[in-house]
């Protein structure tokens, strides 16, 4: 595996110039005759697809959902930042450049994450121009919030719904190239196979989820926009994202980037019992008015709004006091895991902690405060039936975002040509940790304005129609697909000794990950739970029962499918947190800490980013280094106090 | 932990061609903390461990903004909390004994799929016909170049909230689409950037509208009485402005 990141020569802030000069171009009359495929319509795919065609490509999307307007994108609440400095506070490309770089905790690539800030501000005058209706002041302007991890106020936001908003800005313009024939919509398909001819990506095999049909789609390129991993933990903030599209990828060569770099996401609503399916995410946003603690006396159980303030430790406020409580979310997750372990936390788990809006409150009045968050405290009140006006929240650390994913050049395009990642499939931006306000820029920056210079540069030089649906790697792709789904369902008319249910064995891979692989990880405990993970799949093979058959609407199939792919993507996470063995970004690994136990990370040994190759079943992978090298900011170990 | 134990009479149908029925299911034990999704999820365990096929229903992001779930329980669209989707609805809002009917949001232009997946495509035709603003990427004027006075941005806002999930549809006792397209309309109309192709849009979504066989609104306000983003029915009056205003000017 070859690791060429094709970073554009020249100074920082020419790269992408340099490089949009130097990119092919396919001329406006022949873009027609090349077929796209989008696989995924969250923010990333949905604006790919839309652009591509109004370029004049041929485009086909796909999603499992019935509707392009469904993606988990839509969840996404607080905002979405750009270096506008409209606020007049200080901001610029080069600041929101080097908070990402740092908040990332300096393990992404430097070209990457200036382009990501240069594009920023124009993905803010694209959605007001579609008629996304951000939040404005009084004289009708366009207002802004601030984020953990910066100092400056650039977050665009739309109420707590700003996901939901570009999501559907995105979904009006993709709707208006379906409209025009120039995108074939395919929802309720499922990417079962990605098709790979003479080395290059040239299509993919779909289940159609209705019908159970196995379809062919050939094409000239492919686009992964499949969202991110976490849902391998089984309990996260994600909705049906998973790992299979990026999984085919990988088992057909695409190289697997820093899989175990997991976002742990600081203020989610506690878990309540096993039967939960997935865990409520509350705004970071929520950080600018609600202040996090605990009690001072260990143990002390009396109702949170009986404490008096003298008796309740504010540590975020105490510990980092330029930040405060709007430290990165690593800082703040680390931190309220250390209160929890050292049975400070509270709640009735003792795994929480609070977030409290009495101050705001008593600052601004409750009609302030509701303004801005009112969905959110309607939310939480809903889901735990106490309200944050009068209590504060219970918040715990939950799993949210994948940094890892499929390894990338600057191009966005993986180890396999023809075959590109955007979103948060991809590993390109957010290094080790992910600003809050930052996924949804990375995925409008890929979708709206990078992939166009890449596919065309890649098309420039790949002549179109290569092949067709009946070539006969599409029907060995079709038939894999074919057989795996078989063996899925053998177990229905199997007599096997003990059966299982699909959701059992998720939740025993998730238990093994978010124990191992979490926030905090040993050499012991990650060898230990590489060697659990044969079992499982072992297990998982043998016992899972999926009722139903292949030809028809079966939802325990699809998810069987998705957790034998968990199964799988785990293994490679565990590898690749064993073999990083300092703490960054994060995680904490336990042997790689300061004397004041903090984290320490280890340039010396690990700026780099590491790949995994596949080498087949029952075979280990194979770790690839790209080297990462910092000429436009220092090196340094983040401080946030 | 609190449990309750409940009836369930829940429509099953193999596919859009077989006939459908209704199934009476025991369900013991459920936890009050459940959210109504996961007590389906709960019942499909057993259904699983038992050899039985579980019931088929949708849903994605589980926190109530994707709009993917939805079906009647008892009659009533997402159930008996208003403002609430189906994921959000919890089982504490039920007691012991009860007997909950569950069937799929029902209308002429959502057939159904499978149990109480049904198919809401219709929804998105409709927004193809113009429930956008036609403008390429690229090339935008600064985004503070048109100043949106506040309240506007929220109005708007207001009706952007829709998350299309149907529940207006299923509601209405004419399987009117008009709280949908009315509230996109709006959206749209209320912006300056709408305002170049406010016309042919209020046409061409109303038009989109009858041809998908949604019927027409006759201010029985059962759509907003369900819509889990309180869509207000004052949005279906701005599209019938809009679509007079459009008719009345036409070349």
């Amino acid at each position: 595996m070859k690791l060429h990141s094709h970073i554009p020569p020249g100074p920082l802030a020419q790269k992408w110039d340099h490089h949009r000069l130097t990119s092919g171009l396919i001329s406006p009359a022949n873009r027609r005759k090349f077929r796209i495929i989008v696989v995924g319509t969250g923010l990333a795919g949905t604006s790919a697809a839309a652009t591509l065609a109004e370029q004049g490509y041929q485009v086909s999307a796909f999603c499992i959902q019935d509707s392009p307007r469904r993606a988990h994108s839509i969840s996404a609440q607080g905002g979405i930042n750009a270096a506008k400095n409209y606020p007049n506070d200080g901001d610029s490309v080069l600041r929101l450049f080097q908070d990402t770089i740092k908040g990332g905790d300096f393990r992404a690539r430097e070209a990457n994450v200036y382009r990501l800030a240069q594009i920023s501000n124009g993905i803010i005058d694209q959605c007001v121009a579609q008629g996304v209706p951000f939040a404005r002041e009084y004289g009708g302007t366009l207002a802004n919030r601030s984020f953990g991890g910066s100092q400056v106020s650039r977050t665009f936001y739309a109420r707590g719904q700003t996901g939901q908003q570009l999501l559907l800005g995105a979904y009006g313009a993709l709707s208006r190239q379906i409209k025009a024939g120039r995108v074939t919509m395919l929802p309720r398909r499922e990417m079962l196979e990605l098709v790979v001819i003479d080395g290059c990506a040239r299509g993919i095999v779909t289940r159609n989820l209705i019908n159970g049909d196995l379809e062919n789609h050939p094409a000239d390129a492919v686009i992964l926009a499949t969202g991110g991993y976490g849902n391998a933990y089984f309990l996260s903030t994600n909705a049906s994202s998973n790992a299979t599209a990026i999984l085919r990828a990988w088992k057909a060569g695409a190289g697997f980037a820093n899989p175990c770099f997991v976002q742990i996401h600081p203020t989610c609503i506690p878990a309540q019992g096993t039967y939960q399916s997935k865990l409520t995410l509350m705004s970071e946003s929520l950080r600018n008015d609600g202040r996090v603690w605990i009690p001072k006396i260990v143990g002390d159980r009396r109702d949170p709004t009986a404490i008096p303030e003298n008796e309740r430790d504010y540590y975020l406020e105490e510990k980092y006091p330029r930040f405060g409580n709007l430290v990165p979310r690593d800082v703040a997750s680390r931190n309220a895991k250390e209160q929890c372990d050292a049975g400070r936390g509270v709640g009735e788990t003792g795994h929480a902690v609070y977030l409290d809006f009495s101050s705001a409150i008593e600052r601004d009045g409750a009609a302030v405060i509701l303004k801005k968050y009112s969905n959110l405290f309607q939310m939480y009140q809903r889901i735990t039936t106490s309200d944050p006006l009068q209590r504060p929240m219970l918040i715990a650390p939950a799993v949210h975002y994948t940094m890892g994913g499929l390894w990338v050049d600057y191009n966005l395009m993986t180890t396999i040509p023809g075959l590109f990642a955007i979103g948060e499939c991809n590993f390109s931006d957010h290094g080790a940790n992910r600003l809050g306000a930052s996924a949804l820029m990375q995925g409008l920056a890929d979708g709206y304005f990078i992939i166009g210079t890449s596919i065309a540069h890649y098309l420039s030089a790949n002549p179109p129609g290569y092949v067709t649906p009946q070539h006969v790697e599409f029907l060995e792709a079709q038939k894999n697909a074919y057989d795996r789904t078989q063996r899925l369902l053998r177990n229905n008319s199997r007599i096997t000794g003990k059966k299982t249910t699909v959701t059992t064995m998720h939740r025993e891979l998730g238990s093994l990950l978010w124990h191992h692989c979490g926030m905090s990880r040993n050499r012991a405990g990650l060898e230990q739970a590489l060697t659990r993970i044969p079992e499982l799949r072992e297990a998982f093979w043998d016992q899972v029962c999926v009722p139903g058959i292949g030809h028809e609407l079966n939802q325990s199939l699809e998810r069987a499918g998705r957790v034998a792919d968990f199964i799988d993507c785990a293994e490679i996470m565990l590898h690749d947190a064993l073999a990083r063995e300092e703490s960054c970004g994060c995680h904490l690994r336990e042997e790689s800490q300061t004397e004041e136990h903090e984290a320490r990370r280890d340039d010396a040994h690990y700026a780099h980013v590491s790949v995994w190759e596949y080498k087949g079943e029952d075979k280990p992978p194979m770790m690839h280094k790209e080297p990462l090298l910092f000429k436009d900011v220092n090196l340094s170990q983040r401080s946030y106090t | 932990m609190q449990t309750i134990d409940l009836t369930l009479q829940i429509w099953r149908q193999k596919n859009s061609d077989a006939p459908g029925d209704f199934e009476t299911y025991t369900l013991n034990d459920i936890s009050t903390d459940m959210s109504f999704l996961e007590m389906l999820d709960f019942l499909n365990e057993n259904l699983t461990l038992q050899g039985q096929e579980p019931v088929a229903f949708d849903h994605d992001c589980r926190e109530g903004i994707c709009g993917m779930c939805g079906a009647m329980v008892n009659g009533i669209a997402h159930g008996p909390e208003p403002e609430t989707t189906l994921c959000q609805l919890h089982m504490r809002h039920f007691s012991s004994g009860d007997t909950l009917v569950i069937e799929p949001f029902r209308s002429r232009a959502f057939p159904v799929k499978r149990d109480l997946v049904i198919d809401r495509s219709a929804l998105d035709r409709i927004i193809q016909a113009g429930g956008y603003i036609s403008v390429n990427t690229g090339g935008a004027p600064d985004a503070n170049t048109i100043a949106i006075p506040s309240r506007t941005a929220e109005l708007a806002m207001d009706a952007a909230a829709c998350i299309g999930c149907g529940a207006c549809v299923a509601s209405c006792p004419n399987g009117a689409a008009m709280l949908f397209t009315g509230a996109k309309i709006s959206q749209l109309s209320l912006l300056p950037q709408g305002q170049p192709e406010r016309k042919e849009r209020a046409m061409a979504m109303v038009m989109a509208m009858d041809k998908e066989g949604f019927g027409n609104c006759s201010n029985e306000r059962e759509c907003e009485a369900v819509c889990p983003k309180a869509i207000s029915i004052r949005h279906i009056a701005r599209m019938n402005r809009e679509y007079l205003r459009a008719s009345f000017s036409e070349e």
